[in-house]
């Protein structure tokens, strides 16, 4: 063989050499990173799987203890050791119904003003604003609440809806006075105006999905602005819009901060909204450090299974509508 | 003529329906501006230096914010390297490796399931599974609590950002002779960077502000405190603890650490957005 | 050239079909599938050493999957597989037991579409060198000159090798994806309608790398540009829904095809 000959077997065998060893490097390596995320995928499902059984086996004690009628006992007494969860339950789900009712409307309201009235070069600046208003963070909601929104509604609001309704006959009892500030309807207020940037930003972005070409043909046929939203994009949008409004209810009644500052914190079911209550939330934030004993801290647990069972299925509902909407989207 | 009536009355429905929108937002502005403006009106006063370098006083005395700064940065930074790995991981996993597989279509359900979920019932699950054990409050709790809200974030936008990547590329990488994990982590990853990074952030801006999660795993901590095994001071339980007190020094510290949480919280948001802005355009 | 013998169906004769060039990719009746559809029924052809071999044919008539079965690229996507075999330095590609990536070192692919890596042209030529070979920073520096080179790029971007891949032209950055592919030392290029993304200036500039590429590479070029085919390429195979209808040099393919088929595509009659 000549030298040439030679060499290039030689870098030949090299090349192979180099070769071999770079491929059981890769072999090695696939494995290890296939296997690390597939142990992160599985992760993120023990992480439910964790949530909900460590709340189950903390709520035990409790559930031995009142079984069903934690559900319905309003009795919240620490000294007695006797829990019921009728209050918190009840100020979550008002409050959040509260919050709903208001924010909803007005959700829509500014998502249609956005899509279809705001002028082009105002709407990146609005939708960011309402974006980020969205992410601040609860807490500020909750010390704004207890220390400028409540008086402001002591001092006006609350005057106003007991007077107005003083007479009337079943208004009356759920606007009575006296006009504390803090309260039910403050509370609800506050997560009005916090769902709000969530639901209009959800709201917007389904109405931007209506294809362009069916909104000018009703346009086309001398439809109004309004006709146009009410007869072509909202039923085109609807499961959009109500799996936002589930998302945003998600969120309301699973919020603390916000609420805890504004709520009251007092365990009873008062028939007026102007009245201190309490939530889930506010209940577990202001009295687990001090839980004194199992039974209570078990109770407090188990109160926390409660907003997680509701929220979850509120959530998991929603997910699901959305993913529909997807698959018919196409996407 | 009728037909002209009834335009009329259609064109006045849309006139006051659209009118209705525009309150609306206005409603909506309007709180917002007044959020901010009395967040700043009762905060500024008391952004002084002192804030960043004084410690936590108790009622009565002089003071700042410093431990509880410095505590919230060490909470947030333990939740992001926790819970940003493990995001990655299981996002990279929904996006190269398994899908369209059943497991990923139930990660996902489950993943958003998390993002939503309430704070506070994630900070149970943590006091039970460290606290507890333990039998002490330990911002090692806290910085899992917070790594708890990091990872659905990240899971969702790694997820969305890599199927965002062509196949193409993929393909021209094992074109050349590249291994699986060479390709996602030298060309997929890359061509995702800036999304997963928008993501990165988006998870730091939600825990930033988080309070609940940290009332019963890291608690507070009046003193100055780098101790990981001990409760650790933080912004949110500060002003929490502070606000409602009825002390007017220690509220006046309130309303300028909410003055921080929230500019910090929207900074955050704001280069998110930014970098998604530049990656997109590129 | 034994004309009386059905090109395509004997593949012991591949070598005298070749006129004597020596054979580096043997075919014997590829059957290929999507899940449970037969999309290429029984291919068998041989691919010349440093030759090029154009596979030409309307579309849908299976080319570009002949040519992704040549470097596996279908075992990426879960409902496709191939049956038969593909033998290549006396080993058949298609074994379960073949190593996919070390494959894909020896054949290399070039796309339709330039899909340059988003990273800086040098590291973009590196990538595929530092895959599996471990150089010195000068003797890497050599290697991406000199894949550049080849590939008639580097005149262009050596002045900004650390730019991004992204940032040049489209024909630019197909002759990058060129020279990323050489730049491994692969044995055997496919080409997938490298230019038809391209402007004509483009195209010319690549069919003369063609030619100059096949001094030292094994060529398999997939095109729907008949014109091309007749310029870059010695021997040509027509498909047809995928079968292989005809074989044969390229200058006898386009002049005196064997086949009605082959006659009726090159005439425009369909396509």
């Amino acid at each position: 063989m000549t030298e040439a000959a030679l060499r290039s077997v030689d870098q030949t065998r090299v090349a192979e050499q180099s070769r071999s060893g770079a491929l059981r490097r890769f072999i090695i390596r696939d494995a290890t990173f296939r296997w690390a995320t597939l142990i992160a995928a599985v992760g993120v499902l023990l992480l439910l799987g964790g949530v909900i059984l460590s709340l189950v086996i903390g709520s035990l004690p409790a559930m031995r203890a009142f079984g069903i009628d934690f559900l319905t006992t309003q009795i919240w007494n620490p000294v007695t050791e006797k829990f019921g969860a009728v209050a918190p339950i009840y100020g979550t789900v008002v409050t959040s119904l509260i919050a709903m009712i208001i924010g909803v409307p007005v959700s829509l309201g500014i998502a249609i003003f956005l899509t279809e009235l705001c002028p082009y070069s105002l709407r990146r600046p609005i939708g960011t604003a309402i974006e980020l208003l969205a992410g601040i963070p609860s807490i500020i909601y909750g010390i704004w609440g207890l220390f400028v929104f409540a008086p402001f509604l002591q001092a006006t609001l609350q005057p106003l809806l007991i007077n107005s309704f003083a007479n009337v006959p079943v208004l009356s009892s759920l606007f009575a006075g006296p006009p504390y500030g803090i309260g039910i309807l403050t509370a609800g207020l506050i997560l009005a105006i916090m769902v709000l940037p969530f639901i209009t930003a959800i709201t917007r972005d389904v109405f931007l999905t209506v294809p362009v070409v069916t909104k000018e043909a009703a346009y086309g046929l001398g439809c109004t602005t309004w006709e146009v939203v009410r007869k072509i994009v909202i039923p085109y949008t609807r499961v959009g819009i109500t799996g936002g409004v589930m998302l945003g209810l998600g969120r309301a009644l699973g919020e603390t901060m916000a609420v805890t500052f504004v709520i009251g914190n007092a365990h009873r079911v008062a028939p007026s909204l102007i009245a201190p209550g309490t939530t889930i939330s506010a209940t577990i934030a202001n009295e687990f450090t001090e839980a004194v004993g199992d039974l209570y801290t078990s109770s407090l647990i188990e109160l926390g299974l409660v907003l997680f069972v509701i929220t979850f299925v509120i959530l998991l509902a929603a997910r699901l509508l959305l993913l529909r909407l997807e698959r018919r989207a196409g996407t | 003529m009728k037909s002209m009536a009834l335009y009329a009355r259609r064109r006045r429905w849309s006139s006051v329906v659209m009118g209705l929108s525009v309150a609306a937002t206005a409603f909506g502005a309007a709180w917002l501006i007044a959020i901010l403006g009395t967040l700043i009106w009762n905060g500024v006063g008391g952004l002084t230096p002192s804030v960043f370098t004084s410690m936590t006083p108790p009622p009565g005395s002089a003071g700042g914010l410093a431990n509880a700064l410095v505590g919230s940065l060490i909470l947030t930074v333990m939740g992001v390297v926790i819970g940003t790995p493990i995001g990655l991981l299981a996002g990279t996993y929904m996006a190269e490796y398994g899908r369209q597989t059943w497991l990923t279509e139930v990660v996902r359900l489950v993943n958003d399931v998390l993002l939503s979920a309430p704070s506070i019932v994630i900070g149970l699950f943590v006091y039970q599974i460290i606290v507890a054990p333990m039998g002490h409050f330990s911002a090692w709790a806290g910085g899992v609590a917070l790594a708890m809200l990091v990872i659905p974030v990240v899971v969702r936008t790694t997820e969305n950002m890599l199927l965002l990547v062509p196949n193409s590329l993929r393909e021209a990488a094992a074109a050349l002779g590249a291994p699986r994990s060479t390709i996602i982590a030298r060309v997929a990853y890359r061509a995702a960077r800036a999304g997963i990074v928008t993501g990165v952030l988006l998870a730091v801006a939600r825990v930033t502000g988080e309070t609940a999660p940290l009332l019963f795993t890291a608690l507070n901590n009046q003193f100055w405190s780098l101790n990981p095994n001990a409760p650790m001071a933080s912004l949110p339980v500060t002003i929490f603890q502070f606000a409602l007190s009825p002390y007017a020094d220690w509220q006046r510290l309130a309303w300028t650490g909410a003055l921080i949480v929230t500019f910090a919280v929207l900074t955050l948001n704001i280069v998110a957005r930014l970098l998604s802005n530049i990656g997109t355009s590129k | 050239m034994n004309d009386a013998a059905p090109p395509g169906l004997a593949p012991d004769r591949a070598p005298s079909q070749l006129g004597g060039s020596a054979t580096k990719i043997t075919i014997k009746d590829l059957r290929f599938y999507y899940g449970d559809s037969l999309a290429l029924k029984g291919i068998s052809l041989p691919l010349a050493d440093r030759k090029v071999t154009a596979f030409i044919g309307p579309s849908g008539c299976g080319k570009s999957t002949l040519l992704r079965v040549l470097n596996r690229m279908y075992d990426l996507y879960p409902r496709q597989r191939a049956e038969g075999e593909v033998v290549l330095d006396r080993e058949n590609l298609l074994d379960p037991a073949q190593d996919l990536n070390l494959l894909r070192a020896k054949v290399g692919m070039v796309f339709q579409k330039p899909t340059p890596f988003p990273m800086t042209i040098f590291d973009n030529i590196a990538f595929g060198i530092q895959l599996y070979e471990r150089i010195s920073r000068g003797e890497l520096a050599d290697r991406v000159e000199a894949a550049l080179t080849k590939a008639a790029l580097w005149g262009e971007v050596k002045d900004k090798l650390g730019a991004n891949g992204l940032s040049i032209s489209g024909g630019q950055q197909q002759r990058l994806c060129i020279a990323r592919t050489i730049a491994a030392k692969p044995e055997v290029v496919l080409l997938d309608e490298p230019c038809s993304a391209l402007d004509p200036i483009s195209t010319s500039k690549i069919e003369e790398l063609i030619d100059e590429l096949k001094a030292e590479y094994t060529i398999v070029i997939v095109t729907h540009n008949m014109q091309q085919a007749a310029r870059v390429s010695d021997y040509t195979a027509f498909m047809y829904l995928g079968e292989l209808v005809e074989f044969d040099v390229t200058d006898k393919i386009f002049t005196a095809p064997s086949d009605r088929r082959t006659q009726d595509y090159i005439t425009g009659r369909f396509g």
